[in-house]
């Protein structure tokens, strides 16, 4: 468990916001002049390959959309809004320039709600695609799930563009959410995400991050809590190929007492220039007493070449928490490993895949989504065959 | 047929001071259907020798022959030692997160098989051989080793070897940690595959109670790398008693 010291530096100025920050994750503005242009030393953007984001930080106007195509079962409605309305809603703003950015170009937003007490059985599903990596796509969306609601959303990529998306998840007391993000691009894709959750009283919500395709993507996950009792739980996958850059970077900030955070990230990489990124960052604040958080991270690197960095953050402002850790580890393919599986006939592509599919299985497992989990085990399988296993045919 | 022939073998390991000769010129011959004790203090190379029939990637083979019925085993791969009869019940078992022990074990049989195995014969020989080493169905939905207790290794090892059905199964100290009750359940597995016309055993320990319970052929006492003296199963009974001294002394 690392504390960081800057953390018990960054003590409110005594200006406008007594709110203590976090060193890795400043509060969220949507003015723009807050988010200025990187140059790739600042902390938030040291890792991004800044030169391959054609141009999305630039910000220019463009009208161009991914396509929709939606499964809304019944009582879940999705609406376009005005940006006023998003802000009457609760959105948590921007955090970083693309989010910013988007925030700032998509004119006005989109609502998916699901309205308080509805218990929405069947995952609802938004498949987002886009045409060509010429399209720049501003994205606006806000989740909100009723008090007492239950609801699963996945919303799936495919395709190309440059795309930037703020995406809000409102989780009201007492409800369950379950939201995916499934970034399945075409390999010349670039996508800035931010999803921020906002988790009610009591409420508990599930989110999950998956990564394969596209040439950059960066995802954020952020939690915070509107009370005491709320359970978040990270989750996410990722498989880095030749020269793709896939980053996510998690935020659990813990701004309510007795509320939990669960981070679990699970990566695998192969290939030339496979790089990934992970940057984990838990804040209790000093309300936030009885608390319990955990954040872990590991990557599995499947050949030469490849580089996953890993970095868990952890800022304490109390002492009075339930628990609190992390980890992070990166390894090989483990020989023993293969070893034993091969000793006992199996082959050794066989004995490669068995031991990918245990790495991200219990991750698999957790996902909550049947549809889902079975479409992951077989990407998992078209991943393994385009280089682990292609030797051993 | 399952004839297991050691010439001369020499195997080294690396190290940072350079390549480090462990077994230094071992010759055994398990013939059709016999059972061998290997004992041997310490350090002594008898996990290396398991190892290296096994063709595990740490260890070098720098001299000597290995074959099975005649045929080159150090010339296959890890796998296909295996689907020519070889079966090593470890040591120390590995771990493998996420992989079930039912997937792996039918993994193993389609592997050795060259087919997958019939699923309502091989359901019900799965739940057997797990019942008669006292491990209970539910450990087929766990992953393979881990969490599992030193005895429960072991106990599986033995399910493997009696699903897996080699030709020839070299036991590394799959006696020790384990308490009378499974040292019985153990014992009797591997009686259960010896009873099979013509499988070779090569079993090594540390201690003659498990040798009371499996019957050696011949005992062979294993000392700086090297078989020291050969005999019957009057010879473990002499080593109980005595211990290695007079082979140590000699060693020097
Ligand atoms: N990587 C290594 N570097 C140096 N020495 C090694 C290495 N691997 C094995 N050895 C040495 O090889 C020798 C033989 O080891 P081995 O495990 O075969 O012994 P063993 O007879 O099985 O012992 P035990 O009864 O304790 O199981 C030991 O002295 C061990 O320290
Ligand atoms: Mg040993």
């Amino acid at each position: 468990m690392t504390v960081t010291d800057t953390a018990r530096e960054s003590v409110a100025s005594g200006l406008e916001m007594p709110r203590t920050e976090s060193h890795l994750n400043p509060p969220g503005s949507y003015d723009l002049a807050d988010h200025p242009l990187p140059n790739g030393r600042e902390e938030i953007w040291r890792f991004t390959p800044l030169k391959r984001l054609r141009g999305i930080l630039d910000g220019e106007a463009s009208d161009a959309g991914l396509t929709w195509t939606t499964t809304l079962p019944e009582g879940v409605t999705l609406t376009e809004i005005t940006a006023e309305q998003a802000l009457e809603l609760g959105e948590l703003a921007p955090n970083d320039r693309p989010s910013a950015l988007a925030a700032a170009n998509a004119g006005g937003a989109l609502l998916l709600d699901v309205p308080a007490d509805a218990e929405i059985g069947e995952p609802i599903e938004l498949r987002l695609h886009g045409e060509s990596v010429d399209d720049l796509v501003w994205s606006r969306l806000l989740i909100r799930v009723g008090r007492h609601a239950r609801a699963t959303v996945a919303i799936v990529h495919t395709g190309s563009a440059r795309y930037s998306a703020l995406t809000s998840v409102l989780v009201g007391d007492g409800a369950v959410a379950n939201v995916l993000s499934l970034q399945d691009w075409d390999d010349d894709a670039v996508h800035l995400g931010r999803d921020a959750i906002r988790v009610g009283r009591d409420a508990t919500v599930k989110h999950t991050s998956i990564s394969f395709g596209g040439d950059v993507v960066r995802m954020h996950a952020n939690v915070e809590y509107a009370g005491p009792g709320g359970d978040a739980e990270l989750l996410g996958l990722y498989f880095a190929d030749q020269g793709q850059h896939l980053e996510h970077r998690l935020f659990a900030d813990h701004t309510a007492p007795k509320t939990k955070s669960h981070v679990l990230y699970k990566g695998a990489l192969q290939g030339q220039g496979a790089h990934t990124v992970w940057i984990g960052n838990v804040l209790i604040r000093k309300v936030a007493e009885g608390i319990e958080t955990y954040e872990e991270n590991r990557n599995l690197v499947l050949s030469d070449g490849c580089q996953a960095d890993s970095v868990p953050n952890l800022e304490i402002e109390t002492g009075e928490i339930e628990g609190a850790g992390h980890a992070s580890a990166t390894a090989r393919f483990d020989d023993e490993q293969l070893f034993y599986l091969r000793s006992r006939g199996v082959s050794e592509k066989e004995a490669r895949r068995l031991v990918v599919h245990g790495f991200f299985n219990d991750l698999i497992r957790r996902v909550g989504i049947p549809s889902i989990e079975d479409q992951l085990l077989e990407t998992v399988e078209a991943e393994l065959a385009k280089n682990v296993l292609k030797d051993f045919d | 047929m399952s004839k297991l022939e050691i010439k001369d073998l020499q195997v080294s390991v690396s190290t940072d001071d350079g390549p480090k000769e462990i077994l230094k010129g071992v010759t055994l011959t398990i013939q059709d259907g016999e059972t061998h004790a290997i004992m041997g203090p310490n350090g002594s190379g008898k996990s290396t020798l398991a190892y290296s029939i096994a063709g595990h990637p740490k260890y070098t083979v720098t001299g000597g022959t290995v074959t099975l019925d005649g045929e080159d085993v150090l010339a296959m791969s890890v796998d296909e030692r295996a689907r020519a009869g070889l079966f090593l019940a470890m040591q120390y078992p590995v771990e493998v997160p996420g992989v079930s022990v039912s997937n792996f074990l039918r993994t193993a049989k389609t592997a050795l098989d060259g087919e997958a195995p019939k699923l309502r014969t091989w359901v019900k020989d799965v739940n057997t051989a797990l019942q008669q080493l006292n491990l209970d169905p539910t450990f087929g939905t766990r992953s393979v080793n881990e969490g599992f207790s030193g005895g429960e290794k072991k106990r599986h090892e033995i399910a493997q070897l009696e699903l897996l059905n080699p030709k020839v199964a070299i036991l590394d100290e799959t006696d020790s940690g384990l308490d009378i009750d499974a040292l019985k359940v153990v014992s009797e597995g591997v009686n259960r595959f010896r009873a099979q016309e013509g499988k070779g055993v090569l079993l090594i320990t540390h201690y003659t109670r498990i040798l009371r319970y499996i019957e050696p052929d011949f005992v062979h006492v294993f000392v700086d790398g090297k078989v020291a003296e050969s005999g019957g199963a009057e010879l473990a009974e002499e080593l109980e008693a005595k211990g290695y001294e007079k082979y140590l002394t000699a060693a020097v």
